[in-house]
């Protein structure tokens, strides 16, 4: 039995399902992240673990106890919230040692935790103060440390870092993974942003209108997305959907793609046989701006990478990359080259297509196809 | 150049600031103006009241009028003064006052905190109580009263402002409330803490400024009732306000207007000096809501 599983957990509020039967297994130790849009149920699901909401059906298991019948305060779980939610009238000291008090842990031993916490997270010149004299992070390290004082079989963090800012967020990103790897916790994160999921995670299920659209490691979903939902919401800039039609040429099966100067081919070697029954149908063929790129960077490997030429429309750089923005099948298209091979908007460039991550889907149930 | 500047704006701003300030002495003038008569005239001998006029400072202070107010007037047949109708209404003013603010606070609290079924509506319809004219209650909290036993008592007269304060406090409360993050409860929630002790603990000890806001309210509400205390209660157990008017109306042959501008300070003196100790607690817990922790 894992640190977590939630069963066929449903919730109805009157006629509107939130939650369309959610079933999860977590082993000890693993940095879950619930990923999605807002409205997808993720915040409820966490609700309803923490027991600060219930479900309409289904089961919670904390360590190997089923805990649906439990209050919040018996589930052996620690909270952290979008608004760190502080007790704004008690010191930092008090407010770590709250729960602990709540708990009649002798005054010597929450003396001993309280410090211990205050040094895994460097803020025993903080313990004194009052939130409101604290920085964002500073909050945000309180409302860590309030949790690690608990001790907890599992940590639940709602959207913890949606409102620091940008740069602030990095670090604390950083400090909540080293957190994980040096407590060796099991955590349940919920966001919306999927950078933290990929940073973060070591489990991530990506949700939608209450459903687990996917459930898996990081760079598994991000290789295979299941369907074009979680294709295009995992990944920065987002992957390439070109609708394109299913051609055989000479041996092998491929894509045709045509731009403003001409129509070309995309052979795919290696899905030839997945991609047989679409042959002169049209698909979704999902391909990421890094596999597309200049040809000083690419590897020319197992025949995966095809140089073809197109026009651009549109440079947009960010620094270490440029984008590059084409037109293919009426379709915009984004690459992603070296600054210095960047050419200017107009002009024609030489592209390669690495197509060994190329996925395809369906367009009619928007499934993975290939 | 900035010289310049300074000297063009100097001017019309000493203008602005002068039409500011006087008008301002102007409308604070007026204000005082009868704390002022009243003041003099309490001071004053009958003597010196019929031979200067309203305005005009007493010949020889004298305390007599005070003492007379307060302890020998006569209200009616009983000729005992103020004092005992003063204690009268602390005796039930406070207790009314803090039972309705606790009250009011625990409401609040549920109704932001722990949601039901149904809490809006329930709000909505306490909100309703805010609008309701004290005469319309009369007869039915009369009936009530009696049914209780609690008729003609100081606990019936507690009773009455509680339930009509409760409208107040809860609104205020309720409001208060709602800026306050809901997450703080689910964090004590889940740090283990109860119903109750989330809201001494957490809820309460935020409020100070909304408590000194409806203290306030509640206290001049039921400090300067006339009706209800005139309604449900009679003879020695009559508030202080009822007793006032009963000054006034009794006389003796003579209108002694010393003393009834005395008794009328005395009446008004509690209130008054809630203002001044709490006064700009008052202002700050009304504008508490629109300031972010």
């Amino acid at each position: 039995m894992g640190a977590l599983s939630i069963k066929q957990v449903m919730k109805r509020y009157g006629a509107v399902e939130v939650l369309k039967g959610i079933d999860i297994e977590v082993d000890d130790g693993e940095f879950l992240i619930l990923v999605g849009p807002s409205g997808c149920g993720k915040s409820t699901l966490l609700n309803i673990i923490a027991g600060l909401d219930t479900a309409t059906a289904g089961e919670i298991w904390i360590g190997g106890r089923m805990v649906n019948q439990l209050s919040p305060k018996d589930r052996d779980i620690a909270m952290v919230f979008q608004s760190y939610a502080l007790y704004p009238t008690m010191t930092v000291r008090e407010n770590i040692s709250f729960g602990l008090q709540m708990r009649k842990v002798p005054k010597h031993e929450q003396d001993e935790i309280v410090a211990r916490v205050a040094k895994i997270l460097q803020m025993d010149h903080l313990l004194d103060r009052k939130p409101n004299q604290l920085s964002g992070g500073q909050r945000q390290r309180v409302a860590m440390g309030r949790a690690i004082a608990r001790d907890p079989a599992l940590f639940l963090f709602d959207e913890p870092l949606s409102n620091l800012d940008a740069k602030l967020r990095v670090e604390m990103r950083h400090e909540i993974k080293q957190l994980h790897d040096r407590l060796k916790a099991t955590i349940v994160y919920v966001t919306h942003d999927q950078i933290e999921a990929m940073t973060l995670g070591t489990l991530i299920a990506v949700m939608k209108d209450g459903e687990i659209r996917q459930f898996g490691r990081p760079q598994e979903i991000y290789n295979s997305p299941a369907d074009l939902f979680v294709a295009g919401f995992i990944g920065s800039p987002s992957m390439n959907f070109i609708r394109a039609p299913v051609v055989r040429q000479a041996s092998s099966v491929g894509v045709q793609l045509t731009s403003a100067a001409g129509t070309f081919h995309l052979p795919m070697v290696h899905l030839a046989d997945q991609l047989a029954p679409w042959v002169g149908k049209e698909l979704i063929f999902g391909i990421r701006p890094e596999q597309i790129t200049d040809t000083v960077v690419s590897r020319h490997v197992n025949g995966f990478a095809h140089q073809r030429s197109v026009p651009i429309e549109m440079v947009e750089p960010t620094g270490p990359d440029t984008l590059v923005i084409m037109q293919l099948n009426g379709t915009r298209v984004v690459s992603r080259v070296r600054p210095e091979q960047a050419p200017s908007p107009g002009s024609t460039m030489d592209f390669v297509f690495d197509v060994s991550k190329a996925v395809f889907f369906d367009p009619q149930t928007e499934k993975r196809a290939a | 150049m900035a010289e310049q500047l300074r000297s063009q704006t100097a001017g019309p701003q000493l203008a602005g600031r002068i039409v500011i300030y006087s008008l301002l002495i102007l409308v604070a003038l007026y204000y005082l103006m009868p704390l002022f008569v009243m003041l003099t005239t309490s001071l004053k001998s009958l003597d010196d009241i019929r031979s200067g006029n309203l305005l005009s400072l007493p010949k020889s202070v004298t305390l007599e009028p005070w003492f007379k107010a307060w302890g020998e007037a006569c209200t009616g047949v009983f000729c005992g003064g103020l004092k005992g109708n003063f204690m009268n209404s602390v005796m039930f003013v406070l207790p009314a006052v803090i039972i309705s603010t606790l009250i009011g606070a625990m409401n609040g609290y549920v109704l932001t905190m722990w949601r039901f079924r149904g809490s809006d509506v329930l709000f909505t319809m306490l909100l309703l109580g805010c609008f309701i004219p004290f005469q319309v209650v009369l007869l039915p909290m009369a009936q009530t009263l009696g049914y209780l036993g609690i008729a003609n008592s100081v606990a019936g007269l507690i009773f009455v402002h509680v339930v009509y304060g409760l409208a107040f406090t809860t609104l205020f409360f309720r409001n208060f409330y709602v800026t306050v993050p809901g997450e703080l409860a689910k964090a004590a929630r889940i740090d283990g803490a109860g119903f109750f002790t989330i809201f001494w603990r957490i809820i309460l000890p935020l409020s100070p400024p909304i408590i000194v806001v409806c203290v306030i309210w509640q206290f001049t509400q039921i400090w300067n009732d006339f009706l209800f205390g005139v309604v449900f209660s009679s003879g020695q157990r009559q508030p202080i306000t009822v007793a006032l008017n009963n000054l006034v109306n009794t006389s003796t042959g003579v209108k002694e207007y010393n003393v009834d501008m005395a008794a009328a300070i005395i009446a008004g003196l509690p209130t008054l000096l809630v203002y001044v100790v709490a006064g700009k607690y008052f202002l700050r817990g009304l504008t508490a809501g629109a300031i972010k922790g």
